[in-house]
């Protein structure tokens, strides 16, 4: 019984993780059709933001306390300011040539990871947090970290958060339409374009903030972690119907899960293929995804 | 599968005497390819060296070894622009079906004993049926839904790889192809020159089967599906079927290749099962010019030779002597290689290949305002001449 909540919470967490890269990735796709293949390195350069503040660069931040939780908020700030240059920088000038806008994207997604090893080293750094965030608690018989605790809530938060702004207000209904048919909003007289960046530096902020937290979970940052969590999140985005955040938070909870149980169950690295069969079983029986949207 | 009958080519122009002579001139220039072929069989007998592009004369072992990665990587390009662009599929997987290639010919030959030969046909029948099998998976959805599974493919490939099951493929380390169950003549470094041959033998296999397969009836349509794959449903026909036959010859091509690395290397490595493999396949394509006969070509040897020549640049004197700013990200070809990809796109859409008729085009542009500036400013009234003056480009 303690292995299954153990399993079951650190599945959760895991999944809260990829939650949080997918749900940038499900809205950017669904806005732009822009596969975003930096978006690792936008949670890369989260985690090394968050560690460089956490370790005493930044005046004030630090591995404890109020000065981790700054640290955090400079990680996910610097993360979001990283995202708005990519868009502005790199996605705009390519409007009018989406497959030009992929590869793109393929090209910093390559760069940084490379520019962060370079100037950091490409071993492992581990990872500063706080005292009270590194015990475990009881919870039905199993010692649960506390940090899985945290990714929940955090995705929640995040998720919470998305929900409120894409539900009650002006620019969140904007996204929306330009969800369903980014034509028709233009047709309006709307400036779809304002909503790309704004867009761009939510999903951007997501990922970091996961970047961060993410260097509790695995306890320590390294230049291919965004990269090698990516192709995780992109699972979760074809699995959860592209563009739907809905889908994005049940798939990751799904892959999560089973790829935890998996991993413990059978040998280690199993999980990771039957999250991969999982999802080419859920294609041949709706090849649009759980929520039915187009993929 | 054939069921296009595409229109063949147009009727021949009327006969001039005066147009015979250019044409007899530019028949002779298309067997340049030929001639080129002829200069790369014969690469390995020259002691030339090439200052700056490579370390020694050509014919050292070690600039064979590269020469032929690049003829290698050159056939792969060529073999994934046939998804790319020629079909419009865009795979984030094709190192799958290069490392079915190397790893099922290594593993057999290692574990069941068999010989090379066997070995090979093996590896190359496993890339078939595992492209075969996971195509049709895949193209089951299309777009970039397709790119994202057949990611996740490849990924599921590389963590089994790294996992070692049951100590077949070595994981992180891979394992060293058997030296007594290769052939004696493709073993050592006296041996470069077969391998260099054999890659070159290899690159002409993939440039030959890719423009028979992109010229024939089936290759119309893959054309067809790459412009608008509604049109083609309208036809009557079904893209599923064409677009798969596009995924499993790119997949046998590239497990081909997978073998000739497997020679070239002597051995096999998880490296060439990564995404990022794949992904430096897409910039190659991107770099040369995706769809045209020899641009992924071209783009594969000068990624290849870039890829090795900046990592030696990296450890040169005259890099290390520079200042932090510069210096940490020249140390890493990868950035250099992403950045050097990224402003491909922007300022050459259409890749390298290009670059010449761009060239060309845009100097035929300057050269014909300039004419028709002159004509217009002599006969029209006084407030049209104000405005194409500003278009007068100036000295």
């Amino acid at each position: 019984m303690s292995t299954v909540v153990l399993l079951t919470l650190t599945g959760l967490g895991l999944g809260a993780l990829y939650f949080l890269v997918a749900s940038g990735l499900s809205l950017i796709f669904g806005l732009m059709d822009v596969l975003n293949f930096a978006h690792g390195a936008l949670m890369s350069i989260g985690a090394y933001a968050t560690w460089w503040a956490a370790s005493g660069h930044l005046p004030g931040a630090g591995s404890g306390g109020v000065g981790f939780a700054l640290a955090v908020l400079f990680g996910t700030a610097v993360g979001t300011a990283a995202a708005v240059l990519l868009e502005l920088a790199v996605i705009r000038p390519l409007y009018t040539r989406p497959r030009e806008q992929i590869l793109a994207t393929v090209g910093v997604g390559l760069a940084v990871p490379a520019l962060l090893s370079a100037i950091w080293g490409a071993d492992a750094r581990p990872f500063p947090g706080p005292e009270a965030l590194s015990g475990t608690f009881g919870l039905l018989g199993a010692e649960v970290p506390l940090n899985r605790l945290v990714l929940i809530a955090a995705a929640a938060v995040v998720l919470t958060a998305l929900h409120l702004f894409l539900g009650r207000t002006r620019h969140g209904l904007v996204v929306r339409a330009g969800v369903e048919d980014r034509a028709m909003v233009t047709a309006l007289g709307i400036d779809v374009r304002k909503a790309f960046t704004l867009v761009f530096a939510i999903g951007g902020a997501a990922a970091a903030l996961g970047g961060a937290i993410g260097g509790l979970y695995f306890g320590s940052v390294d230049p291919a972690q965004g990269t090698s969590l990516l192709i995780f999140a992109f699972v979760v985005v074809v699995m959860g119907g592209m563009g739907s955040l809905t889908g994005a938070a049940l798939a990751s909870v799904a892959v999560g899960l089973v790829q935890q149980f998996a991993n413990y169950y059978t040998t280690a690295g199993l999980g990771d293929l039957a999250v991969v069969v999982l999802l080419a079983a859920l294609l041949l029986v709706r090849p649009r995804g759980l929520t039915g949207r187009l993929a | 599968m054939t069921t296009a009958t595409p229109p063949r080519d147009q009727p021949r122009t009327a006969y001039h005497p005066h147009a015979a002579r250019a044409g007899q001139m530019r028949r002779a220039a298309r067997w340049w390819p030929a001639l080129l072929l002829v200069v790369l069989f014969i690469a390995p007998y020259s002691a030339l060296p090439l200052p700056g592009l490579l370390d020694g004369p050509i014919g050292s072992p070690g600039n064979l070894q590269l020469l032929a990665l690049c003829l290698v990587f050159g056939g792969l390009a060529t073999g994934y622009d046939l998804l790319l662009g020629r079909t419009g599929l865009l795979s984030f997987g094709h190192a799958l079906y290069f490392a079915a290639g190397t790893y099922v010919t290594n593993t057999v030959m290692l574990e069941a004993g068999l010989p090379f030969a066997a070995s090979a046909l093996l590896g190359l029948l496993c890339g078939v049926v595992l492209s075969a099998l996971l195509g049709a998976v895949s193209l089951r959805v299309s777009g970039i839904g397709f790119s994202m599974v057949t990611l996740a493919f490849a990924q599921a490939g590389s963590i089994l790889v790294q996992r070692d099951p049951g100590g077949l493929t070595g994981g992180e380390e891979g394992r060293a192809a058997p030296a007594d169950k290769l052939p004696a003549s493709l073993v050592g470094i006296e041996h470069t020159a077969n391998l260099y041959w054999l890659a070159l033998a290899y690159l002409v296999v993939v440039v030959c089967a890719v423009q028979w397969a992109v010229r024939s009836p089936t290759g119309r349509v893959w054309e067809g599906i790459k412009e608008n794959e509604r049109r083609v449903e309208v036809l009557g026909l079904r893209p599923y079927g064409f677009k798969l036959a596009a995924f499993v010859l790119a997949g046998g091509l590239a497990a081909l290749g997978g073998i000739v690395y497997l020679l070239l290397t002597g051995g096999a490595t998880p490296q060439t099962t990564t995404s990022d493999f794949t992904l430096s396949l897409l910039v190659m394509v991107v770099l040369g010019g995706s769809g045209t006969r020899w641009g992924p070509l071209l783009g594969g040897i000068l990624y290849t030779w870039a890829d090795h020549r900046l990592g030696d640049l990296a450890d040169s004197g005259a890099v290390a002597g520079l200042p932090a700013v510069v210096r940490v990200p020249l140390s890493q070809p990868l950035f250099l290689l992403g950045a050097l990809f990224v402003a491909v796109i922007y300022l050459l859409p259409g890749g390298v290949v290009r670059l010449p008729t761009r060239l060309r085009a845009a100097r035929a542009a300057r050269a014909t305002r300039a004419t028709t500036d002159h004509v217009v400013t002599d006969h029209v009234t006084t407030d049209h001449v104000v405005t194409d003056h500003k278009e007068v480009p100036r000295p």
